[in-house]
């Protein structure tokens, strides 16, 4: 399944979706839709080998958690498609990026708008944090850390049975601080588990503020290397970036894309709360009210109309 | 004089594993001390080495899981949950991927002390939703813990003896039963693991004592069959006596408990085994008799739930088996 659009226009619109869900909900994960929305823009529109959905494109409620008692009980990776040996695989690693996740399926027509009505509200499977059950979510990833060793697993058992796709993990910075990310670059380097490949949003920042604050991590790209990954550093708003880097060759190793971006790209106003940008919400009716003026015209839209 | 295995695992994994090539053989650096290294050696396409790191192996496995691998990760079972357990958690127990834990040196099996004993690793594993739990209490039991594991339909936490290892029965577990071992009418005993064996050795003294001991060992501890056990219980006059070999917090000492509260049994439970206490190095002989996990523990229990003393003492019981320290058996000291 490929899509019409151009993926600048994609990623404007997730972007467009983040922010008017945003100040709709007097808050949201803004600056994630700020660095990362050309990379899955990027992902689901062109690089990735997905199959068509076979799943509602308005998502059913929470038909509840894994359990002998469940036998229909399924993931949400049905949005990105059967899992088929040729069709590539997407673990969104981050899991609070959802909001960000959610917006892109509907842009690439994987999901209908309606789904992000439902974001965060009890009974919804589109919960906040993606959960496995949420669109497009095929593991748990609310626990950092925990998505690329997932991913290596997957990616060597796909390769030992001689299946093509490639299995994809999008990632964010805040992951290099947990131990756990370079156990499992060791084991792909160990295990030459080459059809691996990881885009990262390199956007510095986490949920206590700046990384280099809380606590620094250094040279990213040269610390995956001397672990055994294959590296490329790429300007994360540059999408023929992307395109360059997903050629590159890097048999033995995984590739790990560090995508360095802005966490206020085309929201400018977003500055006056760096470096707290985690979540957004709003202080007051005021900054509310300004910033919706400030982000809708940075992104060519009329302001949102919302209740107060 | 019971018959001893050496290293069932051994056999009976290569035997499994080779006959189902979906079963991969993981191991983080414990591979010999697990007994998987002749099979490392033979079968090295269905072995993966993932090092000291047993959170990612942890995640990997619940990858491999959904690549439609049926991993079995051996290491010593202290280091399966307690330092990997949120991707215990995330990436297999959750997701309920068919992966086989194969937990070695259960609780005072080893003598490396608080860091390697697995002491309360049962609790945890109880409260997880979609966990099932088997631990093997002989060579028999060891033997079969491949095909009883890889039967079930999510994850499963195992007890695994090695080395030298007794026969005690001569079925195969089957998964979700319980053992009868004698038939009594005055105390149950229910044990678990190494326990069953020390039970065993006092049931000559019971009966000359005049004492009928009615025997149940638990193989099965999740799922748990509350209905049979209640029948047990029932069909003696003055009490319930546990030990096992763990806390008795959240193991075999609780699930029997939890079972008479809910069903209204008011009869006695005494619960023998680790009491709110980690314990030390040494051997396992010294270890059971210290934190009161042997014979003679049983013994004291069975006293305290009858509310007389029947004058047994170590010589009333059949000799403890002793394992040479360097045994041929053990891959080390460890």
């Amino acid at each position: 399944m490929r899509n019409d659009r151009n993926t600048e226009d994609v990623a404007l619109g997730i972007r467009r979706r983040v922010f008017e869900h945003s100040i709709r909900n007097n808050g949201g994960y803004l600056s994630q839709a700020c660095s990362a929305a050309e990379q899955l823009a990027w992902l689901y529109n062109e690089q990735l080998n997905l199959g068509d959905p076979t799943l509602p494109m308005i998502p059913k409620p929470f038909e509840g958690v894994p359990s002998s008692d469940n036998p229909e009980y399924h993931t949400g990776a049905g949005y990105n498609g059967p899992a088929d040996p040729q069709y590539d695989r997407l673990f969104i690693a981050p899991a609070h990026y959802a909001l960000v996740a959610y917006a892109t399926l509907i842009e690439v027509g994987r999901m209908a708008p309606e789904g992000l009505e439902m974001f965060n509200k009890d009974g919804s499977s589109v919960e906040m944090i993606g959960a496995e059950h949420s669109p497009g979510m095929e593991v748990h990833n609310g626990t950092l850390g925990i998505g690329l060793s997932t991913g290596s697993g997957l990616a060597w058992g796909r390769k030992r049975r001689g299946e093509s796709g490639n299995t994809w993990v999008f990632m964010s910075d805040g992951e290099v601080q947990e131990g756990q990310t370079w156990e499992a670059v060791q084991a792909c380097a160990h295990h030459g588990i080459d059809n691996l490949k990881a885009i990262m949003d390199v956007n510095r920042q986490q949920c206590d503020g700046a990384m280099d604050s809380v606590m620094k991590v250094g040279d990213i790209a040269e610390k995956f290397r001397i672990f055994g990954a294959h590296c490329v550093e790429i300007d994360g708003h540059d999408i023929s970036a992307m395109r360059d880097a997903a050629q590159e060759k890097h048999d033995g190793k995984p590739l790990i894309i560090l995508a360095n971006t802005s966490p206020y790209h085309t929201m400018n106003i977003l500055q006056e709360r760096f470096p707290r940008l985690h979540y957004v919400r709003f202080k007051s009716e005021d900054e509310r009210a300004r910033m919706n003026v400030s982000i809708a015209a940075d992104l060519g839209i009329d302001p949102i109309e919302y209740v107060h | 004089m019971v018959e001893m295995v050496s290293r069932p695992y051994a056999t009976a994994f290569e035997k499994y594993a080779v006959a189902h090539p979906e079963v991969l053989c993981l191991s983080a650096d414990l591979t010999s001390s697990c007994e998987v290294d002749g099979f490392r050696d033979r079968h090295p396409d269905q072995f993966l080495s993932l090092g000291m790191a047993e959170q990612n192996m942890m995640s990997f496995a619940g990858g491999l899981g959904l690549a439609g691998y049926r991993p079995f990760i051996h290491t010593f079972g202290v280091f399966m949950y307690r330092r990997p357990y949120d991707q215990l958690m995330a990436s297999v127990a959750y997701p309920r991927r068919k992966v086989r834990l194969m937990g070695f040196l259960p609780g005072v099996t080893t003598p490396g002390g608080m860091t390697h004993q697995s002491i309360e690793d049962i609790s945890v594993m109880r409260s997880i939703p979609n966990m099932t739990i088997l631990e093997t209490g002989d060579a028999t039991e060891v033997e079969s813990i491949c095909e009883a594991a890889d039967s079930i339909d999510g994850p499963v936490w195992c007890r695994v003896l090695r080395g030298s290892v007794p026969r005690l029965f001569d079925t195969p577990i089957k998964v979700g039963e319980m053992r009868e071992l004698s038939d009594g009418t005055d105390v149950l005993v229910v044990t678990s693991g190494i326990c069953t064996e020390e039970a065993m050795r006092a049931r000559a003294a019971f009966a000359k004592a005049g004492l009928s001991i009615r025997h149940l060992h638990l193989h099965t501890i999740k799922p748990f069959d509350s209905d049979a056990l209640l029948d047990h219980i029932a069909s003696v006059k003055h009490g319930v006596v546990t030990l096992e070999n763990h806390v008795v917090d959240g193991g075999i000492g609780s699930l029997v408990a939890e079972t008479m509260a809910e069903a209204g049994i008011g009869k006695r439970l005494v619960r023998l085994g680790l009491k709110d206490t980690y314990a030390h190095g040494g051997s396992r002989p010294y270890l059971m008799r210290f934190y009161g996990l042997d014979a003679l523990a049983l013994v004291g229990g069975i006293e305290d739930i009858m509310g007389q003393e029947f004058g047994i003492t170590e010589t009333h019981l059949d000799a403890a088996r002793v394992d040479d320290v360097h045994s041929l058996v053990k891959a080390e000291a460890l």
